[in-house]
């Protein structure tokens, strides 16, 4: 059963969000990592990128998949996890810690009541 | 109604991620295509091929029939040796590639999972001289024992010395665990077979479903040693990629011929009348207008199967297979490619979300095999 982590939001599109004032730090979720599988290639937005919320911003490559990456929030990315790049294995084994993808300083802080609670992420989830 | 191979609770047991593939419920990874994949590479690790298909051919003609069915020379064949070959429709497409095991009572022709049921028809619409076919898939379970260390443990199940068991030869023995401390109450009849699809050193082991749970456990047992792990279909699909070696469904199928896919020296056009020989031919002498190649992408970016070939703005061809090589660390693909742009150090343009650089490449992505 993959893993959800109380006081985090997320999205539909199997992220997570950790809001700290006005930044908002993402990675994917476990559900995510775990159905990708093997993650070898990250493409994440650059530093400085303007993004919007749902808009695809960057790409993971797994051995068997790809899949987009996308913003939760509108804002600007100010912070991307080189690491990850580096190995982007870390995702799999670390998605919620170590394996991080991008930070944005958001617009608007409040967009985030527009995110998934962790139950309703977990019943999006159980529907697959 | 999906069908379970014998080791389907072994694999839920060992944490297998179950998938729906050719009609069966089988393990596509348990700790991860790579890791496995590495098992494979460096020691020794075992899959679950049960879903492939085995037909038998008995009478006195069945080799004359299986060589009008079979492209490769199979009269050749020594006893207890194996070979590699395509059945063809007679617009020379491919029905499948498979194995022919010339023993003394039968030939055994082995399948793709995906065509059991359509080859078996396909045999059975083309019998022909005094032959009886008998497809017993449904009873037969099947493990691949593949690595640099498969020998070390399977020698430890055999009473004669596998060093003179070579690549591509099999034959009808008994597994006999007599060395080992957990023994079974009496030997186990399977087939031996040199053979694999992984470019590793290795086996297949074919038995009776009855018998499929205690050969898992006495292999595991004697490969405890070196680490031996179950592997899944994931890993097994990108170590028969870095061989280069052809999937059905991907890289060759009812639309494609053996010369286009470098199948050629599965090919005897001198052994006599097969299914398919004249279209075959007549391709061949038309002259064969696309060929399917391999390439690695230089830069970022994994080639996935479908998406299109360009060079210099024009499509020049499509890819089959592409995926992220585990041991070359990056994108490789196969995929055919129109004449002449299919010559080796050819730069092409594989059309992902952006485009991504290739240049095609000679032989297979892996040459560190340890099969022999």
């Amino acid at each position: 059963m993959a893993n959800i982590i109380e006081g985090l939001k997320y999205t539909k599109e199997h992220e997570w969000i950790k809001l700290e004032g006005d930044t908002a730090t993402e990675g994917l979720t476990d559900y995510a990592q775990s159905e990708l599988s093997d993650i070898v290639m990250v493409e994440p937005p650059e530093v400085g990128k303007k993004v919007k919320a749902g808009e695809a911003i960057g790409t993971i490559e797994a051995v068997k998949a790809v899949s987009d990456l996308y913003a939760g929030l509108n804002g600007e990315v100010v912070e991307v996890n080189e690491k990850v790049v580096a190995d982007p294995s870390i995702i799999n084994k670390d998605p919620y810690g170590e394996g991080w993808l991008f930070k944005i300083k958001l617009d608007d802080p409040k967009q985030a009541e527009t995110l998934l609670a962790p139950e309703q992420y977990k019943e999006l989830i159980a529907k697959h | 109604m999906l069908k379970k191979t014998p080791f389907y609770e072994m694999h839920v047991k060992n944490g297998g991620k179950i998938v729906e593939f050719a009609g069966f419920l089988m393990p596509v990874q348990f700790d991860g295509i790579i890791p496995e994949h590495r098992a494979v590479r460096s020691s020794v690790g075992v899959f679950d091929v049960s879903h492939m298909g085995e037909i038998e051919i008995y009478g006195q003609d069945r080799m004359k029939f299986v060589n009008h069915l079979t492209t490769n020379d199979a009269a050749a064949l020594e006893l207890g040796q194996v070979q590699y070959t395509t059945m063809l429709y007679p617009d020379a497409g491919i029905v499948d590639d498979l194995l022919v095991y010339n023993f003394e009572t039968r030939i055994l022709l082995v399948v793709n999972a995906a065509n059991t049921d359509k080859d078996f028809q396909w045999i059975m619409d083309n019998k022909k001289y005094d032959v009886d076919i008998k497809n017993i898939s449904d009873t037969m379970g099947q493990l691949a024992i593949q690595g640099p260390k498969a020998e070390l443990v399977m020698q430890k199940l055999f009473d004669f010395d596998l060093t003179t068991m070579k690549y591509y030869w099999a034959a009808e023995v008994n597994m006999n665990p007599a060395s080992l401390k957990k023994s079974a109450k009496k030997n186990i009849p399977v087939i031996l077979s040199r053979t694999g699809y992984t470019g590793e050193d290795g086996f297949e082991i074919y038995m009776n479903k009855q018998y499929a749970a205690q050969c898992w456990e006495m292999i595991f047992d004697a490969g405890a040693e070196y680490g031996i792990k179950p592997v899944g279909l994931g890993a097994r699909d990108t170590l028969r990629f870095e061989m280069r070696y052809c999937l059905y469904g991907n890289d060759i199928d009812k639309t494609t011929n053996p010369l286009e896919a470098g199948l050629g020296w599965v090919v005897k056009f001198d052994k006599g009348d097969f299914n398919g020989r004249e279209s075959l031919l007549q391709a061949k002498e038309n002259g064969i207008k696309r060929r399917l190649v391999g390439f690695e992408v230089i830069g970022k970016g994994i080639p996935r199967p479908h998406q299109s070939i360009h060079l210099g703005g024009k499509k020049i061809g499509y890819v089959t297979s592409g995926t992220f090589s585990p041991s070359m660390k990056k994108g490789m693909g196969m995929g055919y490619v129109d004449k002449p742009y299919n010559k080796t150090g050819t730069r092409i343009e594989v059309m992902g979300k952006v485009p991504i650089e290739a240049e095609i490449i000679k032989g297979p992505f892996y040459k560190q095999g340890s099969h022999k």
